[in-house]
């Protein structure tokens, strides 16, 4: 297996797609960074830059929508999400327009660029948006396959990847609205999002070696949420943690949290961002700091397991 | 519809216009009256190429009222174009119409965007105008901004973006009525210069006065013959609350609706 960011798949799917005349591709002047750059060089017809003006770019992303093409937009998860805010809600979800909003360099593995640009409530903008979708790929295999499934799909989505390099490994198909199990286990759930999956994995191979069983749940489609599959795993596990690569207030673990406590009561540890900015510094530096490693998954697994 | 009609037949739309706001008890009647008569230019000086008995015809031109406070200007010339039964102007802003006090395009057939948060029509209009030109479609695309919206920084977004793309097929229209919610323009955030602005961000710019018909016929007549690679701006000058006179020039009626008693002053004001 081997390390890839996942945003070099979302310009390898949108070439893959670009034979589809239907579909236009925008950026705001960071098209090497998302990787939509790859698209502008197989298809410079239908690809367009909006310079650095995020609110207009999804507001034109409408335009384009209106006019019946299929619109991939992206910028910096932080940008896209949060600078173009108002366009995201009046424009593309009140319109409920197929538009893809694709939100690279999410999360604090960013790196040295810091705390301005890390985006750390982007799941939490977008999912509170009525018909908005969101999805957050594990890897680059499941990025690839979101991208083209999305092609396929009506409704506005947003898209979140990340700017550093992270294992690949998943080899599921993606399903839009699906969580994945890749792994079983009746002492813990870890349902996770994003690159940090691959931690909460190699969490649970770690604490096997122990006999602790620990379920590992990929929730790349975060809304609409797969309740079938949170529900089962919740059901058979006695303890419930969520992880992400985000704040704890308003994604997965909110997600989680607020459909088991409607559905299927169970106290949920939620790990992430505890409501935070983030800070420079190396992307493996920051994931100690902000406790994205895997001794500290199993040691909050632990913790929880005798306290219960 | 020539000059003279048009301007006769504005006083349907004025009316109309009113009506449908007291019923509301809520709405915009100032900035709806400054703009109806670049509206009725639109939709019945056979400036816009609408069919609405085919809403959705892929060579229409489009419309997208950038200030969609103004939406009882639009529903009432798209009800008197024979988009929709004018029967329904009277559920204007109630529960469940398709009349929303904000344009909708989900709800209503003719409504191309919708709007209402300011600053979004018109980037969405530019948009439209290169998707449209990727289409290579000979469809032409107007934009009706307010004169307050001017002071939101994503129209100049827009506007740069229509000038780098050179977008000929866009026409945006100012109503330059002057005042806004708060007070004058002038006292609450100065705009000017406008004209040097639109001719800066690279449109050709015209002014005319707002509510005379045989300007606005003409203007709109130079837009679609000029389609020297560059978007096209008119800057119309208009009366807030135009055609009823305690109305006129008064910010105050920027978003209060006439009292029953005003109305029937106001409908007496325009005559029968």
């Amino acid at each position: 297996m081997e390390y890839k960011a996942n945003r070099e798949a979302y310009g390898k799917a949108l070439v893959e797609l670009g034979a589809n005349k239907n579909i236009v591709v925008l950026d705001a002047d960071l098209s090497s960074s998302t990787k939509s750059i790859d698209f502008k060089k197989a298809y410079p017809e239908r690809f367009f830059n909006i310079g650095i003006a995020e609110l207009n770019m999804v507001d034109i992303a409408a335009g384009f929508a209106l006019e019946g093409f299929k619109v991939f937009a992206s910028s910096f998860a932080v940008f896209i999400t949060g600078r173009a805010f108002e366009a995201v809600r009046q424009s593309i979800c009140y319109q409920n327009l197929d538009v893809v909003l694709c939100g690279s360099h999410a999360g604090i593995s960013v790196g040295e660029d810091g705390g301005s640009h890390q985006a750390v409530c982007d799941i939490s903008l977008m999912r509170s948006l009525p018909n908005m979708q969101v999805i957050v790929p594990a890897d680059y295999n499941e990025t690839y396959k979101a991208v083209i499934a999305l092609s396929k799909h009506k409704g506005p989505f947003y898209l979140r990847t990340s700017r550093e390099k992270s294992l690949n490994f998943t080899t599921h198909d993606f399903e839009i609205g699906r969580a994945y199990i890749l792994k079983e286990g009746s002492d813990a759930c870890i349902f996770a999002c994003g690159i940090v999956v691959d931690l909460a994995l190699k969490a649970s191979l770690e604490l096997e070696k122990e006999n602790i069983k620990v379920a590992v749940v990929d929730v790349s489609t975060i809304k609409p949420l797969d309740a079938d599959t949170v529900r089962l795993c919740a059901k058979n596990s006695k303890l419930i943690f969520t992880l992400e690569e985000h704040s704890i207030i308003g994604g997965l673990g909110s997600a989680i949290s607020e459909f088991l406590s409607e559905n299927l009561p169970k106290n949920v540890v939620r790990l992430g961002i505890n409501d935070t900015f983030g800070q420079s510094g190396t992307s493996a530096d920051l994931f100690c700091e902000y406790g994205f490693t895997v001794n500290n998954i199993i040691s909050n697994i632990k913790k929880s397991l005798k306290n219960d | 519809m020539n000059a003279k009609e048009l301007e006769a037949f504005s006083t349907t739309l004025r009316k109309e216009i009113l009506i449908c706001i007291n019923g509301a008890k809520s709405g915009h009647p100032g900035g709806s009256l400054s703009s109806i008569d670049i509206l009725n230019t639109l939709y019945f000086g056979n400036v816009l190429n609408v069919d609405p008995k085919n809403p959705h015809d892929e060579n229409r031109d489009r419309f997208v009222l950038s200030k969609g406070h103004a939406a009882p200007a639009l529903y009432t010339c798209l009800a008197y174009k024979g988009f929709f039964d004018k029967d329904l102007l009277c559920t204007l802003r109630k529960l469940g119409s398709p009349l929303q006090g904000h344009p909708d395009s989900k709800k209503l057939a003719g409504i191309e965007a919708s709007t209402g948060s300011l600053g979004h029509g018109i980037s969405i209009a530019v948009g439209m105008a290169l998707a449209l030109k990727l289409k290579k479609s000979p469809s032409n695309v107007y934009c009706l901004v307010g004169d307050g919206e001017m002071q939101e920084g994503l129209v100049y977004e827009a506007l740069m973006c229509a000038s780098h793309y050179h977008l000929d097929n866009l026409c945006v229209i100012l109503d330059f009525n002057g005042l806004q919610i708060d007070g004058k323009i002038s006292d609450v955030m100065d705009i000017r210069p406008v004209r040097e602005k639109f001719e800066a961000f690279g449109f050709l710019t015209h002014e005319v006065d707002g509510h005379n018909y045989e300007q606005l016929l003409n203007i709109f007549e130079d837009f679609k013959s000029a389609k020297k690679l560059k978007p096209f701006a008119v800057i119309a000058h208009t009366v807030k609350g135009k055609g009823v006179s305690f109305m006129e020039n008064k910010y105050e009626y920027h978003g209060k609706p006439p009292t029953d008693e005003e109305l029937n002053k106001a409908l007496s004001e325009l005559g029968a």
